[in-house]
């Protein structure tokens, strides 16, 4: 039986964190009351003219280097023309034969584990189209949809890999890190679940060691890269049956329907849009300099494959600490600031992924919502590392700092967690409890180690844990001598 | 003298000397609207009330000496193509018949910024796609001249108000000829300056590489004045032009002597009226009377102009006319389907011309035909700027052309021949292919019938253009008496 070799290919389109669109002064802000970021120019009345939004030019620049990309010196604007309720100009705004980043790469693992290069064709730039808001459930079941053109001209750019991934694990290995470098580098949110980054699927199948590709159908509708995951899957599983089955695939679009988890036919090639493309005459061409480009890579942050082996080398951090610390890029940034203020990066790490990630899930916040800051917590830290207070203490102030929002010196004096370290006042507490406790005392004289965790015990208690246990370790060998 | 023959210049000096005020002035202007425009039908809209009020502000600027320009209280009218704040705009299309933008266009906010009085919105081919104003919506505007004969187009309304004396100034545009060939055939002055000169923002594209606006004036001398007011960077519009303006009105005295005036043969050949050429070569003489040198130029590829134009107008018109879908604004036919909607509402919407240029540029651009087309085009466009780049490289200063094959046609004579009505513009076209700077200027008549030249200059070489326009300006003639005519031919208002 022959064995078949799965060819993915993605694209993807990241909305912009400019503060206006791409071609007027509108806000970019998500949601908003219908039609309220409009003008004319983004509801395209008769006669505006678009101009170009620079901040949009400059992330997708930012995004075509984070990605391995070539700028392009000279990239022009086209027309993709088709009519929808959602396109108030019947056109949308995009870079068809000369987009504005060639011949990208990133690494992700095979299924061997080795690092394997998925290439990047191409990224350009382009406007969103606004959405419609349907009377009922789904368009199907509505009697009425209302456009709104909130979302309408919000920059998008379009990036579009080689079909270089031969399953669903690759292709949403590639995904997470694509997700990542455009989070780090700050050009999109990546919120998929508010569409600020989205996906399709285009996927076919070919005998093993063939070079020659398979009939292609895209997928569309994938809300998520578990949707992705699964589609690709059931993709991979109906493509292989109906080749054995010796049917024709047809060249399609496909939707993915995630209540039934299958994918939907919804239009072949032949039914496709002419999307009669032709250069917009209403913008010029968009001339890069190598000094401009220069002038973007400068912003551009420490990306999560460099950030990954610098945690590694310099902080000493296991594999499996880096790979927690760069997926979440807040709290990779979080780390970055305490660790300016604190030297001890292993502490860091075990606060950050340990009391600190607990308190922020069971609080169901986003790292980026981390409600303490660096300074804070490393008061806290020099306090706990200095002996001022013991480790249930840090970990109780920490929690409290999350709650109350209170400056950590300030809770610790309130609840009276300061550690005593004054030996003078800790050999009273000794000498107490040595009294009360003869037999034990006189057993740790004898030389049974297991007497000295009954006595530390008992005068932790007397002192309610504020004990330093060192001190109190050295005053019992002293006395008992 | 008439206060309607009157220059910018000379109405600015009687309102100085308090001969009459703008609201006089402004009322005379819209008497003789009331009087004239049902025979001409210049005006699809008339701002009475609101242009009496610009022009009672003008004179009380006047009064405290806070005059904002040359063209503080002279009324003007604009091309009802130009978006109008509050105004109705309906491009002469039932789909925006109801349409009244938020927004003014650049250039009318200029001139309202300089205190022009808007008098109303002139007729227009619908979209400005036509020769002869037959393709608005509306109603065919009459040529003063000849009330039986087209004032040409597209700018129809703005040529003829201006010629029959129902506005001081207009603004037009033109993407093929749409204000030289109207000028030509009313007897006014008219400027298609280079592309990029005057903001494009706010103008109802029809083709996005090839419109400009343009001015219509009385004089050379007026046509600068207002040019110097509309033109200059905006910062809406990416193609227009970032460099100061010229200064026109010091042009337009200065001497032609010496300057080098090229005739190409190509402009001269089979299809133009031997009368028109004719007249072109009197003022060749005129010119080189003044000391002007005339030489002979070529321009190879003149012929695939017209061609060339077509395609690619009627490309960008497909994509620029898409949005008329009867979702956001303008008029809808309701179905209870959306691609019904969309199908009634354009199917209604426009007129026959427009949907053939649409259909036209849709095929121009469908796959498959695009490289025979749209991608040649692109080439052919190239050729033809090359053509006279090299022209003006050799120290060409201006040509001297025709303006079309002849003077202004008969309404209804070549509604039935969209090609032959294509052909009026077979000399106007290269020049915004080739995004020039050309002027109109009246020269002489044809049994009556007035007939322009036309001036080409380079890219922003507008300067040259004015001072070569002076040196063959003769005194603006009028048209016959409007109502007599209209007794006479039977024509009712």
């Amino acid at each position: 039986m022959t064995e078949f070799q799965t060819v993915v290919g993605l694209e993807f389109h990241a909305e912009l964190k400019t503060n206006t669109k791409i071609f007027c002064s509108c806000p970019t802000t998500f949601a908003g009351e219908p039609n309220t970021h409009v003008c004319p120019v983004c509801l395209g009345l008769p006669g505006v003219l678009p101009v170009l939004n620079k901040r949009a030019v400059e992330l997708a620049m930012k995004a075509g280097l984070a990605l391995n990309c070539q700028i392009s010196p000279f990239s022009k604007f086209d027309r993709k023309n088709y009519f929808y309720p959602d396109l108030p100009k019947a056109y949308q705004v995009t870079q068809y034969p000369l987009p504005i980043c060639k011949s990208g790469y990133i690494t992700v693992p095979d299924a061997d584990g080795n690092e394997k290069k998925i290439r990047i064709n191409r990224i350009h730039l382009e406007e969103d189209a606004g959405k419609l808001v349907h009377s009922g459930e789904s368009i199907s079941t509505s009697n009425y949809s209302l456009p709104d053109y909130n979302r309408a001209a919000v920059p998008l750019i379009e990036i579009v890999s080689e079909p270089d991934m031969a399953s669903a694990d690759e292709a949403k290995a590639f995904g997470d890190k694509l997700k990542l470098i455009l989070e780090y580098a700050g050009v999109s949110d990546v919120k998929m679940e508010q569409g600020s980054l989205r996906c399709d699927v285009n996927i076919s199948l070919m005998p093993k060691g063939s070079d020659k590709l398979g009939t292609k159908v895209e997928i569309k509708n994938l809300n998520s890269f578990r949707a992705m995951y699964r589609a690709i899957q059931f993709e991979e599983d109906r493509q292989r049956r109906m080749i054995e089955k010796g049917e024709k695939l047809i060249q399609e679009t496909r939707t993915w329907d995630e209540g039934s988890g299958r994918t939907l036919s919804m239009r072949s090639k032949e039914n496709d849009h002419d999307y009669r493309y032709f250069p917009e005459p209403d913008l010029v061409p968009t001339v890069i300099t190598p000094e401009w480009i220069e002038a973007v890579r400068s912003e551009l942050p420490e990306l999560p494959d460099t950030r990954e082996q610098r945690l590694k080398e310099e902080c000493g951090l296991s594999d499996y600490d880096c790979a927690q610390i760069v997926d979440t890029p807040a709290l990779a940034f979080f780390f970055d600031e305490v660790a300016k203020l604190f030297p001890d990066t292993k502490i860091i790490a075990n606060w950050l992924l340990g009391d600190v990630s607990r308190l922020m899930n069971s609080a169901e916040k986003e790292y980026e919502q981390v409600p303490i800051v660096a300074e804070d917590l490393v008061y806290l830290l020099d306090q706990a590392k200095s002996g001022a207070i013991n480790n249930n203490s840090a970990k109780t102030v920490l929690e409290e700092m999350f709650t109350s929002g209170k400056m950590p010196a300030e809770i610790i004096s309130e609840r009276g967690f300061a550690q005593i370290s004054d030996s003078a006042m800790l050999e009273d507490a000794v000498k107490a409890v040595i009294e009360a406790n003869e037999k034990a005392a006189e057993d740790f004289r004898t030389g049974k180690q297991q007497a000295m965790g009954f006595l530390m015990g008992q005068i932790m208690k007397a002192t309610k844990g504020q004990a330093n246990p060192n001190l109190v370790k050295e005053l019992l060998a002293k006395m008992l001598k | 003298m008439s206060i309607y023959d009157m220059t910018i210049n000379e109405l600015q000096q009687a309102l100085t000397n308090k001969t009459f005020t703008s609201y006089e002035l402004t009322k005379k202007y819209l008497e003789r609207i009331a009087e004239i425009d049902p025979i001409i039908h210049a005006y699809i809209t008339i701002t009475a009330d609101a242009a009496l009020a610009a022009a009672k502000a003008s004179d009380e600027r006047r009064a405290n000496g806070q005059l904002l320009s040359d063209l503080d209280g002279i009324p003007m009218a604009l091309k009802d193509i130009f978006c109008t704040d509050g105004i109705l705009t309906t491009c002469a299309s039932k789909i925006l018949a109801n349409f009244v933008p938020p927004y003014n266009a650049t250039c009318w906010q200029r001139l309202a910024d300089a205190g022009a009085v808007l008098l109303g919105k002139c007729n227009l081919d619908e979209f400005a796609m036509g020769s002869s104003t037959e393709n608005s919506a509306f109603f065919a505007t009459r040529n003063p001249f000849d009330i039986e004969r087209t004032p040409g187009g597209s700018s129809g309304g703005s040529a003829a108000a201006v010629s029959a004396d129902l506005a001081a100034y207009t603004l037009g545009t033109d993407t093929g000829g749409s204000v030289r060939q109207p000028a030509h055939y009313c007897g006014v002055v008219g400027i298609k300056p280079t592309y990029g000169l005057i903001s494009r923002f706010g103008i109802i594209p029809y083709a996005s590489s090839l419109d400009q606006a343009g001015v219509f004036a009385k004089s050379v001398y007026d046509c600068a004045t207002v040019l110097e007011v509309v033109s200059g960077h905006d910062e809406r519009d990416s193609t227009s032009t970032p460099y100061p303006i010229g200064d026109y009105r010091g042009a337009c005295r200065r001497d032609v002597k010496g300057m080098k005036i090229g005739m190409p043969n190509e402009f001269f050949e089979e299809g133009i009226d031997p009368r028109t050429i004719e007249i072109v070569n009197k003022a060749a003489e005129k010119f080189a009377a003044a000391g002007a040198e005339i030489i002979e130029v070529s321009l190879p590829h003149t012929k695939y102009a017209l061609p060339a134009y077509y395609i690619l107008a009627c490309a960008e018109a497909s994509s620029n006319l898409a949005r008329y879908d009867g979702v956001r604004y303008g008029v809808r036919v309701d179905k209870p389907s959306l691609e019904e909607i969309f199908c009634a509402t354009r199917s209604a919407g426009f007129g026959d011309e427009v949907k053939r240029r649409i259909l036209l540029g849709t095929y121009a651009l469908s796959s498959g035909y695009y490289d025979a087309y749209y991608n040649k085009t692109l080439q052919v466009r190239t050729l033809i700027k090359e053509d006279y780049d090299r022209v003006f490289a050799s120290g060409i200063d201006c040509l001297l052309t025709p303006v079309t094959p002849g003077p202004a046609f008969k309404l209804g004579e070549m509604l039935d021949d969209p090609l032959t009505m294509y052909m009026t513009d077979i000399c106007t076209v290269p020049i915004n292919i080739a995004g020039l700077a050309s002027l109109v200027v009246p020269f002489a008549d044809i049994e009556g019938l007035p007939v322009g030249v036309q001036l080409i200059g380079a890219p922003f070489s507008e300067e040259k253009l004015f001072t070569a326009a002076s040196a063959v300006e003769v005194p603006r003639r009028l048209p016959p008496d409007i109502l007599e005519q209209a007794a006479e031919k039977g024509v009712e208002r």
